[in-house]
Order: C-alpha cells, then structure tokens, then sequence
C-alpha cells in the first residue's frame, strides 16, 4: 500500500501567562516580556496534526477523519478549550510556552490515533508564530511569519 | 538544498464510493461524502521541488514553467470537473478521489514533467480540501 500524510486543523481557545518560578521577577519580565503580566492573556491556538500511514485501498484513506476529529476533540480541544493553562496539571512544572504546550498536545494524542502514526504536532500561537514537534524525540520548528 | 513551494487552487466535485461495497456501508463508512449527487471543494495543490539554485540564474526552478506544468497536468484535468466522472484515474480505475489519493494523482501527473523539464525534484505534492483538512504524498511507497 502507498504511504502519504493526512493533515487536519482544529482551534481552541485558552489563557496562559509564562512565568518561571525559578526566575525572579526581573528575570521574568526580561524573559518574557509582555507574556509575563500578571492576569495573562489568551490566544486562539491552531492545531495541525499529520499522520502518515498507507492509504488503505478500500476507503483511499490513511486515517477516518471522523474517528480522528473525536480523539483530537477529546484528548485536546474539550482539555483546553476556555480554560487556563496554568491551571492544567501538565503545566503545574513547567511554562505554559507554545513549545511546551505543543510538546504535550503530541504526548496526547500519539497513541490515540485510529490508524496510522502522528508524524508532527504544529501548534500556531497567532498568525505570526508557531511551532512543530516531531514524533522522533522532540525536535522544534519555531516559525515566524513578517510583513 | 532548497525547497520551493509553489501552489495553485482549483474547484471540483466528487463523492465517495466503494463499488464493491452495498450501500449501507458506503454511508456508514464515508458518511455524507458519499451521497450520489456529489459535492464540491475549492482546493489548494502545493507543489513541492527540491534542488540547488542554479548558479547564474539563482533559480531552483523556473516558476513560469512549473506553473505552467500544474496547469496543464493537473488543473486542465480536474478544475471544474467531477472528479468521479471525468478524471480518467478515478472514473476508470475506480480509485475513490480522496485528498490522500488526489495527492497520489497529482504526484504522478506532475513528476514526469517537473523531473524531465527542469532538473529540480519533486518531493511533496499537498493538497487542502479546506483549509482544516489537507493530504500530502512525499512519493514511493
């Protein structure tokens, strides 16, 4: 059977404020700027996923986008959406920082996907940032987009 | 090594459906995709080569002729058309037109050409059915 790649992009929307309690206040403000106010601040997060697989030749598909759109709506979209960061139990020891957040979403989601394999994670922040983790160890592709 | 991507858009219907397969499971598998009138997508194709830039033009690929091979290929065959009704690898091969097999198709209507007139490497052809739902194949097996 060929081998390709599909891909599917969900949104939620949540609050985070990136803050190191390792660091001191100066230290925090120097690292993350505005990201660091105290209230924080929120952002419509993108999801892209990819999984690869052989295209099954009954279907002409790699992966049921149904049975997909379920786990990546349970395991990421009903965790996240409307909710603070901070306060979700993966980022009790560690910044809520779109690496991180895109590092736990793939965690999730690996070993729930109806057939085939994730092959990435991409997490956009806003239209200007983003990031991708790779299944083989955790590899990151930050982008940025400029006008 | 560069890649360079180049992308073009296109509009075609299509449903989904198994011959060998009764009814009932055409709905339980592919849903409402399988409904017999069709549906229709506006989709993205990007087109992926790889190479060196060329040292005197600094050109990987000659954009003019790449598009010009994706329109001739790819969008003069399946823009505007039914996919399962038109387009000879799914009318006749009964291949269902999925994003996935879409992307198959495209990598074998566009690598001949790219690879024959240019000397740059195909090496992913993407397409978006909408912009949340995409399928890629990077070639082989």
């Amino acid at each position: 059977m060929t081998k390709a790649y599909f891909g599917r992009r969900s949104m939620f929307s949540a609050s985070h404020r990136l803050h190191a309690d390792a660091l001191t206040p100066a230290q925090n403000l120097a690292a993350y700027g505005k990201c660091n106010n105290p209230h924080g601040h929120g952002h419509n997060y993108i999801v892209e996923v990819l999984v690869a697989g052989p295209v099954e030749p009954s279907t002409g598909m790699v992966v049921d986008l149904v049975a997909l759109d379920e786990v990546m709506q349970k395991k990421v979209v009903d965790r996240f959406d409307h909710t603070n960061l901070n306060l979700d139990p993966l980022f009790a020891n560690c910044v809520p920082t779109t690496e991180n957040l895109c590092r736990a979403i793939l965690e999730l989601l690996q070993n729930s996907i109806p057939s085939g394999q994730l092959e990435y994670v991409r997490v956009e922040e806003t239209e200007n940032n983003f990031f991708q983790c790779f299944k083989e160890g955790v590899q990151f592709t930050g982008g940025r987009r400029g006008f | 090594m560069i890649y360079l991507t180049r992308r073009a858009t296109f509009s075609a219907s299509h449903y989904y459906w198994n011959e060998s397969w009764t009814p009932e499971k055409n709905q339980q598998v592919f849903g409402r995709c399988s409904n017999r009138n069709g549906h229709g997508h506006n989709y993205t194709l990007e087109v992926t080569v790889a190479g060196e830039p060329d040292p005197t033009t600094g050109f990987v690929v000659d954009l003019k002729g790449l598009k010009a091979i994706i329109e001739e290929r790819v969008l003069a065959a399946w823009d505007h058309r039914h996919l399962n009704l038109e387009v000879p690898e799914f009318a006749a091969s009964k291949r269902v037109p999925t994003t996935e097999n879409m992307a198959i198709s495209a990598w074998e209507r566009l690598q001949p050409a790219i690879e024959a007139s240019h000397g740059a490497r195909l090496t992913c052809v993407r397409i978006y059915e909408t912009p949340e739902i995409f399928a890629e194949y990077r070639g082989g097996k």
